[in-house]
C-alpha cells in the first residue's frame, strides 16, 4: 500500500487523476469552514456542476475551447446556487445551514437525475447516461499512459487563487473574520449577511466548477446515478489541511494516495480493503489531534525560552 | 504560620512570553492577602497555577507543609482552595441551591435529596450571614448577588483558602462594602482570602498583607498597614501615577450626535430606555453614570447601531440612523470601545494584526494594488503596538494569548486610530492597570482637544469625574440629572442621583440637549 501507487506510472497517474476532484472540494469547503458556516452541499455542488457541464456540451453545439469555458462557467454557477440555498435561509432566517444542506444533497440528486432521465438521454445507450460529450468539449489527456487531464492545472491556479482571495482581498477578509468572531465581525461593520453568502456562493461555485471539470476530464458520458461522494471528501481535506487552502493539494494527495494504494493491496494481496478505511481513520484522527501537537509545541516554547533567559 | 507557600513557581506562555518567572508567594492563614500588579503582571496566571487551571513549568506549591501538585482545580478543591472567578460560572437556569451544590448533590437512594442540600446551602448560607434568596434562578440574580453565590459555592465545597479575582469590578459601590463586611467575617472565622484587585483604596481598606507583582516576577510582600497607595502604585509600575488628569476647560463645538425621546423595550416589553433626550458635541466628553442595568448598555447599542430603536429619534453627524449599517456609521466618523471587549472588542483566535486592521479594511494605506500588503500591515501593527505599549511577542501573536489588559490595548489601538469625530468609549479602563488607564484617559483628553466629541460610560466614578466635561445620569432607563460643573459635584450626590432618591427638574434634565 505505502509504495504501490508508485509502482507504475499508470498506478501514479491514478493517484492524481482522483486528486484532481477532491482538490476543488477541499478548496470550496475550506473556503465555507473558514467562514463558520458548515454547508456540506458542496457534494450537492459537484454533482449539479457535473450536471450543467453535461447538458451545455451536448446540447449546446459550441466550437472547442469555447464550449469547455461555458461548460466550466456555467457548471460553477450551478454549484453557486446550490450552496446559496442553504446560506439565504442561513443569512435570512437563521436556518442551520448544516442541517439544510445535508437535506439538500438528495434534492439536488434526484434533481440532476430527472434532468438526466427527461432531458439528457440517450436512449440508444444501454443504461442510463447522457448523449456522449463532443470530443471538442473534453479537457485534454497531456501524460500518455495515463489519464490526467488539463483539469490539474485549473486545480492549481484555483489554489492560488483561493489563497490569494482568502488572505489578501477585503471580502476574504471578512470571511475569515466572521468565521473567527461574528459578533466582532458585526461590530467592526462587516456585512455579516453578506459574508454568509457569499462565502458559501463562492465555496459551491469551486465545487461546482470541479464537477464540471471532473466530467469533461475523465468521462465520455454523464452517467452518475447516486452522488459521486467527493464533497465529502472535500470536508476531510479541508479538516487536514486545517481550512488553509495552501495545504489543500497535499491534503488532497495524501487522500488519494491512501485511496489508490489501499485499491492495489486489496487487488495484489488478501488484506481486505476494510482494513485500509481502518488505517486511514486512523490516520486522519491523528492529524486532526490538535492537542497532541499543541503540547509538542509548547515544550519546544518552554524550552526555547528558558534558553534565552528572556524575561519578556 | 503559613498556610500555603508557593516556591519558584515559572511559567511560559505559548508565545514564550513568561508568565511567571521564579515565584515564591506565601500566605499565612486567616489573612486577607491582597495580590497587585499590572494587567499582564502574572496575577491571574500565578492564581491558575494555585487553583490546578494551568501547570506551572517548574516550581513547587505547599500546602499546610505538604507539597501537592494539581491535576485539575477538583484537586485543588479537595484540598480547600476556592476560587471566585472575575466572570461568574453559573447555569443559569438552575436555583441558587442547584448551583451550589452542582457536582457535590447530597444523594438519597437514588436521586438528589433535595431538602438535605437546600437545609445545607441555607445553614451555610447563614452561618455567613449572605441573605440570598436560594429558590431564585441565577439568571435572575444581581450581579453582586451572584457573587455571593459563587463564594457559597466555594464554601460548599470545602475551601478554606478563597480566591477572589477582581471582585469589585463589576460591583456598584454599595455591593462593595457589602461584600467587605463579609469577606472580613470570614477571616474571624478562619478563613484565608487572597484578593486580587487593582483599586488601591480597596487594599488599603481591607487587606492586611500585600504582594505586588510586576512583569511576571513578585517584587515584595508587605504588611498593608506598613505602605501608603503611592508606594504601592510605585511599586507596581515603578514610577507614580498621581490618579490626576491635566485638562482645560473643553470648548464645545456643533452637535455630533442627537439623541430625542428615544424608547426600547426588551422581549416582556418591559421599557428598558423610556424616552432619553441628550446631545454630544464636539470638543467634550460627556460622562454617563448608572449603576448597572439602567438602560446605558442598550443606549449606547442603539448608538453605534448595534440594536434598532423602537421609538425616538438618533441623528449623527446630522442624519437619521435609523436604518444606518454599523460600516456607514464608521465610514463617516464613529468609533466604539465596547465594555464586552472578549466577544465584540476582538476575535481572540485571530492575530493583533488581523484585530488591528478590521475597521481599517477599507483603508488604502493598507493595501498594495488590489491586495491586502502583509509588509504594510505589519508596519502598521508595529506602531501601534509600539504607541500603545501593547504586551506581546511579536504583532502576529494571537490574541488569545495576551493579557486581559492587553486585550484592551488593542482595541483601544485601533479604535484610536480611526480618525474619528466621535468616540463612544465603554468602561474603557475596567479591569486595567493603572499605567495603561493613566495613558488611556490622556489620550481622550488629547483626542477631545483636537475637536473629537466623546461619549463616556463608566462605572468608576472616580474616572467619570475626572474626565468629563458633563455628566447625564441614568435611572431606570430615563436621566435622572445633568450635571454641568462635573468639579462641584460629590460621589454622594451622584449616588443618588444613580438610585434614584434624588431626580432634577425637567428643565435641568432638558439642558442635557444642546440647541444651536
Amino acid at each position: 500500500m505505502l509504495l504501490g501507487p508508485l509502482s507504475s506510472m499508470r498506478n501514479f497517474g491514478t493517484v492524481i487523476e482522483m486528486m484532481i476532484p477532491i482538490t476543488f472540494t477541499g478548496l470550496a469547503v475550506s473556503i465555507m469552514f473558514q467562514a463558520a458556516q458548515f454547508n456540506l452541499a458542496s457534494e450537492g455542488s459537484f454533482f449539479m456542476g457535473a450536471v450543467a457541464a453535461a447538458a451545455v456540451a451536448t446540447k449546446l453545439s459550441l466550437p472547442p475551447v469555447l464550449s469547455i469555458m461555458v461548460c466550466l462557467l456555467v457548471g460553477a454557477v450551478a454549484g453557486a446556487f446550490v450552496c446559496a440555498i442553504p446560506a439565504i435561509l442561513k443569512a435570512r432566517f437563521n436556518a442551520s445551514e448544516m442541517v439544510s444542506s445535508l437535506m439538500l444533497n438528495y434534492v439536488v440528486l434526484f434533481l440532476g437525475l430527472f434532468i438526466l432521465n427527461f432531458f439528457l438521454r440517450d436512449p440508444s445507450f444501454g443504461m442510463l447516461a447522457s448523449f456522449p460529450l463532443p470530443d471538442g468539449s473534453k479537457l485534454i489527456h497531456f501524460i500518455p499512459k495515463t489519464r490526467i487531464h488539463a483539469g490539474l492545472f485549473i486545480a492549481v491556479v484555483l489554489v492560488i487563487v483561493t489563497y490569494l482571495f482568502l488572505y489578501k482581498t477585503k471580502s476574504g477578509y471578512s470571511i475569515r473574520t466572521l468565521g473567527q468572531n461574528a459578533k466582532f465581525a458585526h461590530y467592526s461593520g462587516i456585512g455579516v449577511g453578506g459574508a454568509i453568502v457569499s462565502s458559501q456562493m463562492i465555496g459551491g461555485a469551486v465545487a461546482g466548477l470541479g464537477g464540471s471539470v471532473e466530467l469533461l476530464g475523465m468521462y465520455d458520458r454523464f452517467q452518475w446515478t447516486s452522488l459521486p461522494g467527493y464533497g465529502w471528501d472535500g470536508v476531510i481535506i479541508a479538516i487536514l489541511a486545517r481550512n488553509k487552502p495552501q495545504y489543500v493539494p497535499l491534503a488532497a494527495f495524501f487522500l488519494a494516495y491512501l485511496r489508490i494504494g489501499s485499491g492495489i493491496m486489496a487487488r495484489v494481496t488478501d488484506v481486505p480493503s476494510e482494513l485500509i478505511i481502518i488505517i486511514q481513520s486512523i490516520m486522519i484522527m491523528l492529524i486532526t489531534a490538535q492537542a497532541l501537537l499543541g503540547k509538542l509545541k509548547h515544550k519546544l516554547v518552554v524550552k526555547e525560552t528558558i534558553a534565552n533567559g528572556n524575561p519578556s | 504560620m503559613d498556610i500555603l507557600q508557593m516556591n519558584e513557581i515559572s511559567k511560559v506562555y505559548g508565545n514564550g512570553i513568561y508568565a511567571n518567572r521564579r515565584v515564591n508567594f506565601s500566605v499565612c492563614e486567616g489573612e486577607i492577602h491582597a495580590l497587585v500588579g499590572e494587567n499582564g503582571a502574572g496575577k491571574s496566571t500565578l492564581m491558575k497555577v494555585l487553583f490546578g487551571l494551568e501547570k506551572p513549568d517548574s516550581g513547587q506549591i505547599i500546602v499546610k507543609g505538604t507539597p501537592v501538585s494539581f491535576q485539575s482545580p477538583q484537586d485543588a478543591m479537595a484540598i480547600g482552595i476556592g476560587m471566585v472567578h472575575q466572570h461568574f460560572m453559573l447555569v443559569p437556569s438552575l436555583s441558587v441551591t442547584e448551583n451550589v451544590t452542582l457536582g457535590f448533590e447530597p444523594m438519597g437512594k437514588a436521586f438528589i435529596d433535595r431538602k438535605t442540600a437546600r437545609k445545607k446551602v441555607q445553614e451555610l448560607s447563614d452561618t455567613f450571614d449572605l441573605k440570598i434568596d436560594l429558590d431564585m434562578p441565577a439568571s435572575k440574580l444581581a450581579v453582586g448577588i451572584k457573587q455571593k453565590v459563587e463564594i457559597l459555592k466555594a464554601l460548599y465545597r470545602g475551601a478554606r483558602i478563597l480566591i477572589l479575582d477582581e471582585p469589585t469590578a463589576v460591583l456598584t459601590p454599595q455591593e462593595t462594602v457589602e461584600l467587605f463586611i463579609q469577606l472580613k467575617a470570614l477571616k474571624e472565622k478562619g478563613f484565608t482570602v487572597i484578593f486580587i484587585s487593582h483599586k488601591l483604596r480597596e487594599i488599603k481598606q481591607l487587606t492586611d498583607r500585600v504582594s505586588v507583582m510586576r512583569r511576571g516576577e513578585l517584587v515584595a510582600s508587605v504588611n498593608t498597614e506598613d505602605v501608603s497607595e503611592e508606594e504601592i502604585s510605585s511599586m507596581m509600575i515603578g514610577g507614580g501615577y498621581s490618579g490626576h488628569i491635566v485638562k482645560s476647560p473643553a470648548v464645545p463645538k456643533e452637535n455630533l450626535v442627537e439623541i430625542k425621546d428615544v424608547k426600547w423595550k426588551d422581549r416582556n416589553s418591559v421599557p428598558v430606555v423610556n424616552g432619553v433626550t441628550f446631545s454630544v458635541r464636539a470638543g467634550e466628553i460627556v460622562g454617563i453614570a448608572g449603576v448597572e442595568g439602567n438602560g446605558q448598555d442598550e443606549l449606547i447599542e442603539m448608538i453605534t447601531g448595534l440594536k434598532r430603536y423602537d421609538s425616538g429619534e438618533i441623528q449623527m453627524f446630522g442624519s437619521s440612523i435609523k436604518n444606518e449599517e454599523i460600516s456607514s456609521l464608521r465610514e463617516r466618523g464613529m468609533s466604539y470601545i465596547p465594555s464586552d471587549r472578549m466577544t465584540l472588542g476582538v476575535a481572540t483566535s485571530m492575530s493583533i494584526e488581523n484585530n488591528l486592521i478590521s475597521t481599517k479594511i477599507n483603508d488604502p494605506s493598507i493595501y498594495s494594488g488590489k491586495l491586502l500588503s502583509a509588509s504594510k500591515i505589519a508596519q502598521l501593527s508595529a506602531k501601534l503596538v509600539s504607541d500603545f505599549r501593547i504586551k506581546c511577542g511579536s504583532s502576529k501573536t494571537e490574541v488569545s494569548m495576551l493579557s486581559g489588559g492587553n486585550i484592551q490595548k488593542v482595541v483601544v489601538a485601533r479604535e484610536f486610530t480611526q480618525n474619528a469625530r466621535l468616540i463612544i468609549a465603554e468602561q474603557p479602563t475596567r479591569g486595567i492597570d493603572v499605567g495603561a488607564a493613566e495613558f488611556i484617559h490622556n489620550k481622550l483628553v488629547e483626542l477631545r482637544d483636537s475637536g473629537c466629541g466623546v461619549l463616556l460610560v463608566s462605572a468608576d466614578l472616580d474616572e467619570l469625574t475626572k474626565l468629563s466635561d458633563s455628566i447625564i445620569v441614568l435611572h431606570n432607563g430615563q436621566i435622572s440629572a445633568y450635571i454641568e460643573n462635573v468639579s462641584a459635584v460629590s460621589e454622594i450626590e451622584l449616588g443618588h442621583y444613580m438610585l434614584g432618591v434624588n431626580k432634577q427638574s425637567a428643565s435641568d434634565i432638558g439642558r442635557a440637549y444642546h440647541t444651536k
